[in-house]
């Protein structure tokens, strides 16, 4: 592998994972789908640039699935969604920025310090993919307990699959049947949200989940 | 070997064909008698393999975890445990047949006459697999199928004993067995886990390969004691026991009690003496106290009973408590290193094995055969059966006087030998051990002598006297089939009795394989009729002249009494002490409470804290004084009761949990993540 493939596929990586930081202190709705737009471009661009260095063809199709999928279909949805509900001017009280990027940057030190050892023996362009990808799935997961709207949960949630997405790219050898599934099953995750969404606003007229919390019956 | 799996294979069919076909009229005498046969064949090929020699019979079938499989394995110790389940199985079958038959009979004439007689639960498609379950854990090879057949066969005892759920006692007896035996499986899972931990390798070579550090092993040691402790009644552990045991049909009840309870007594020895390599002596010291403490306590228990299943139950406790003894002692020679005197305790605890699968099974169906003719457990509700069930009566006055270990019966060899070891005890160095066996060879004394007590109360308040219910004075002799149940442990008590050598002979490969000497080393001259251990300090027994001396005198008894004693009958109506009614003899002869009277007295008011009330009228009132008898259990107050409080406050505290919201679980599993990927880190390095 050349040092320029090499260097363009560490730097996308890091593109993906600079855009989960980047979700993560976002109190816009709107400018919380644009992040996540770029960040799954930046998924396509990185899945397309490992099929071109590596010349695995079903990558190609990888990235395809990733553009029509999370940079266009599901960012459109959400964006028709939250127009249609009326919640676009909604500000929605997020961690601060400095204690976000605190918690953020301890979780990547902390996947650093697990992948690293335990992938010794393979080679350096994995090793690192899988510690970013790990970071961007566990900046997902911080993103989806530490946000109050449903949509942002919807987001967090879609972050971590290009989270995983973003780890099958960079293992070599990862079969095209899986990254199907996965593509398919957020698909059909995001579905199910959809009409998850509408129903919760329906039912109670809110999509914050602090104020759906105090519907339950047996909560005291 | 793949005869016994076809065997276990052909059992499972059974049950299939017994739920399937349950209506029909030939269904038990189907499922009965492929049981029966099956057993038959499996206990056939573990004797001729015993008798024969050879090399361990092993399988390794691919069902399981992919990458475990199914190892199964017979050595000598299986085959002898598999010997004791399945001659168990076939009297079970035989008497269980008849059993439901009668049964069967009787709910049909009157609908739900007496209590206990219905039953409604279907027995006949779990009964082959409870004995499948029991054999698939004698021939597992490595931890998860020990521990799979394991669950399988207390559940499958487990569904038995609901069987009569009818009966008011039953829900709560299953709801305590259930809770104690998955305490056990976990106890025996989590030891297994420490066992596999060095290597990762879960079949039985690998870990006995490799043996655990001294920590881990006590931690193992303790595990088991607890684990197989409670499904074979280890005190204070044996609560569910008395409870369970007499709640299932009398057949199982035999199964659980005369052979389920050994095959947790094969899983104590395929650990301590198998798998976990070289003992320390503590090991043995820790058993044996358990072991003390269970017979002593199991028989305390017997003699307060009035139920005569649940009586039976507790004399259980009571032969396991000798067991274990045996096993401890065995342990401790091991450990210092006389093998000859390790495999003369061996052999002893293998005998008691095969002895109380043999009596307890036939003092069982004896009470099932009350059962069946009287519809009554409760001994003050018997009395008298000798002259209504003389059949029934002899065999369990055979049953009754091995369990008391007379000679020239069964259960006198078994605690001979055991005596034997425990005067070996001089040999040891450690003086603590020494005191010890002198203490616990005192309390087996104690314990057996309150057995023979026990057993004169069963006995002559059951079969002896007058009726003290109209049941009992109508009593009818059962049928055929479960008088010959009965009949086939009776006789091999009398038989191993006087020629105790050619079984223990038969124990000798497996003492080899796990104490690595038999108990006849170094003798030259050992005929087959004459029991003489090397290590007995020159003892010897011969049931032969045992049973010719016995005969004689009691022949001269006999001749004596009708020469000298007076031979006019005098017919003369008895006092009944100004009772006034059809048989007032049959109300004032002792009852089953007044006769355990003098030892509760003596050894229950401490132990038990039990107390008799007296409730005398003032006089001039009509009204009977009336005397009651309470008494608490201690395994109840002190261990049961704590532990269920701190479970309850427990699951108070965890309920807590079941109300967060849905962003609190969130957090909760994300933390826990990185918890754990913390800890992966850190051991990284």
């Amino acid at each position: 592998m050349s040092d320029l493939g090499y260097d363009a596929a560490h730097m996308l990586g890091a593109v993906v994972l600079l855009m989960s930081f980047a979700l993560l202190y976002q109190r816009r709705l709107f400018s919380l789908l644009n992040v996540f737009t770029m960040q799954a471009l930046a998924l396509t661009a990185t899945a397309a640039w490992q099929a071109y260095s590596h010349g695995e063809p079903h990558l190609y199709i990888t990235a395809l699935l990733t553009l029509v999928l999370k940079a266009i279909l599901i960012p459109v949805a959400l964006h028709r969604i939250i127009v249609k509900m009326k919640i676009h001017r909604t500000i929605e009280p997020a961690l601060g920025i400095g204690l976000t990027m605190v918690a953020g940057v301890s979780l990547v030190t902390l996947s650093i310090l697990l992948v690293l050892p335990v992938t010794a023996d393979a080679t350096a362009l994995t090793r690192e993919n899988l510690a970013l990808s790990l970071s961007v799935v566990l900046l997902g997961l911080l993103m989806m307990i530490s946000r109050r709207n449903a949509v942002s949960q919807v987001v967090g949630f879609m972050s971590i699959e290009n989270g995983l997405i973003l780890a099958a790219v960079g293992a070599a050898g990862m079969p095209l049947v899986v990254e199907m599934s996965v593509a398919f099953s957020v698909m059909v995750a995001f579905i199910i949200f959809g009409i998850f969404l509408f129903h919760i606003r329906e039912r109670f007229d809110t999509l914050d989940m602090q104020k759906i919390e105090s519907f339950r019956g047996e909560s005291d | 070997m793949g005869l016994v799996v076809s065997a276990i294979a052909f059992l499972f069919a059974v049950a299939i064909a017994g739920a399937v076909a349950k209506r029909l009229p030939q269904a038990s005498t189907v499922v009965y008698g492929g049981t029966a046969a099956a057993c038959a064949l499996i206990a056939l090929w573990a004797a001729l393999r015993l008798a024969g020699g050879g090399p361990d019979a092993a399988l390794v079938l691919p069902v399981g975890l992919p990458w475990i499989q199914a190892h199964l394995r017979a050595d000598a110790l299986s085959a002898v445990f598999l010997i004791v389940v399945n001659l168990g199985g076939i009297t079970a079958s035989l008497f269980g047949w008849g059993y439901e038959r009668a049964h069967h009979e009787s709910h049909s004439t009157s609908q739900g006459g007496s209590q206990g007689h219905s039953q409604d639960g279907p027995v006949l498609p779990l009964y082959p697999l409870f004995l499948a379950g029991m054999n698939m854990v004698l021939i597992a090879a490595d931890a998860f199928t020990f521990l799979l057949s394991w669950e399988f066969m207390s559940l499958a005892s487990w569904l038995l004993v609901l069987s009569t759920h009818r009966d008011p006692e039953t829900p709560k007896a299953a709801r305590l067995y259930i809770i104690m035996a998955s305490f056990g499986t976990a106890c025996l899972l989590l030891a297994f886990g420490v066992l596999a931990t060095a290597h990762g390798d879960y079949s039985f070579a690998a870990i006995r390969a490799h043996a655990p550090a001294a920590g881990a092993a006590a931690l193992v040691v303790a595990l088991i004691l607890l684990g197989a402790g409670s499904k074979a009644g280890l005190v204070p552990l044996h609560v569910w026991l008395p409870l369970a045991h007499p709640a299932a049909p009398s057949h199982v009840s035999a199964l659980m009690s005369g052979v389920m309870t050994k095959v947790a007594v094969y899983a104590m020895i395929r650990v301590l003496f198998d798998l976990l390599g070289e003992p320390e002596w503590w090991w043995g010291g820790v058993t044996m106290g358990f072991g003390a403490l269970t017979a002593v306590m199991g028989v305390l228990y017997a003699l307060m009973q009035d139920d005569v299943k649940r009586l039976l139950a507790y004399s259980t406790v009571e032969n396991i408590g000798a067991i274990v003894i045996a096993l401890g002692l065995a342990l401790v020679f091991k450990a210092a290193h006389t093998p000859v005197i390790a495999a003369l305790a061996l052999a002893a605890a293998l005998l008691h094995v095969v002895n109380h699968s043999l009596f307890k099974s036939l003092l069982f169906f004896a009470a099932g055969a009350m059962l069946t003719a009287t519809g009554s457990r409760d001994l003050n509700r018997l009395g008298g059966l000798i002259h209504r069930m003389p059949t029934t009566a002899v065999l369990a006055l055979i049953g009754a006087a091995a369990i008391s270990a007379l000679p020239p019966l069964n259960g006198f060899v078994g605690e001979w030998l055991l005596f034997q070891a425990i005067l070996n005890a001089p040999a040891l160095s450690e003086w603590s051990l020494k005191i010890e066996i002198a203490v616990v060879g005192a309390a087996l004394a104690l314990a057996t002598a309150l057995a023979a007590a026990c057993f004169v109360r069963l006995y002559g308040i059951a079969f002896l006297g007058r009726p003290r219910s109209r049941a009992a004075a109508e009593a009818l002799e059962v049928g055929r089939a479960m008088r010959l149940g009965m009949a086939v442990p009776a006789v091999l008590c009398v038989v191993l009795g006087v020629l105790p050598t050619p079984l223990i002979r038969l124990f000798e490969p497996a003492l080899r394989l796990l104490v690595e000497a038999g108990p006849f080393d170094g003798r030259a001259y050992q005929p087959w009729f004459w029991l003489a251990p090397t290590s007995a300090i020159g003892n010897s027994y011969n049931g032969l002249i045992m049973l010719v001396v016995i005969a004689l005198l009691s022949v001269v008894l006999v001749l004596g009494i009708h020469r000298k004693a007076s031979d006019r009958v005098r017919w003369s109506i008895p006092w009944g002490c100004g009772f006034d009614g059809p048989d007032p003899a049959a109300v004032t002869q002792y009852t089953a409470s007044s006769f355990g009277q003098p030892i509760r007295r003596a050894f229950g008011s401490t132990v038990f804290r039990a107390r008799d009330h007296v409730d005398m009228p003032a006089p001039g009132d009509t009204r009977p004084a009336r005397l009651s008898v309470t008494w608490t259990d201690p395994a109840w107050v002190v261990v049961v009761e704590p532990l269920a409080r701190a479970v309850g406050w427990l699951a108070e505290k965890a309920n807590r949990l079941q109300f967060m919201t849905i962003r609190r679980y969130l957090t909760l599993m994300f933390l826990a993540l990185v918890v754990l990927l913390v800890m992966v880190a850190v051991t990284q390095r």
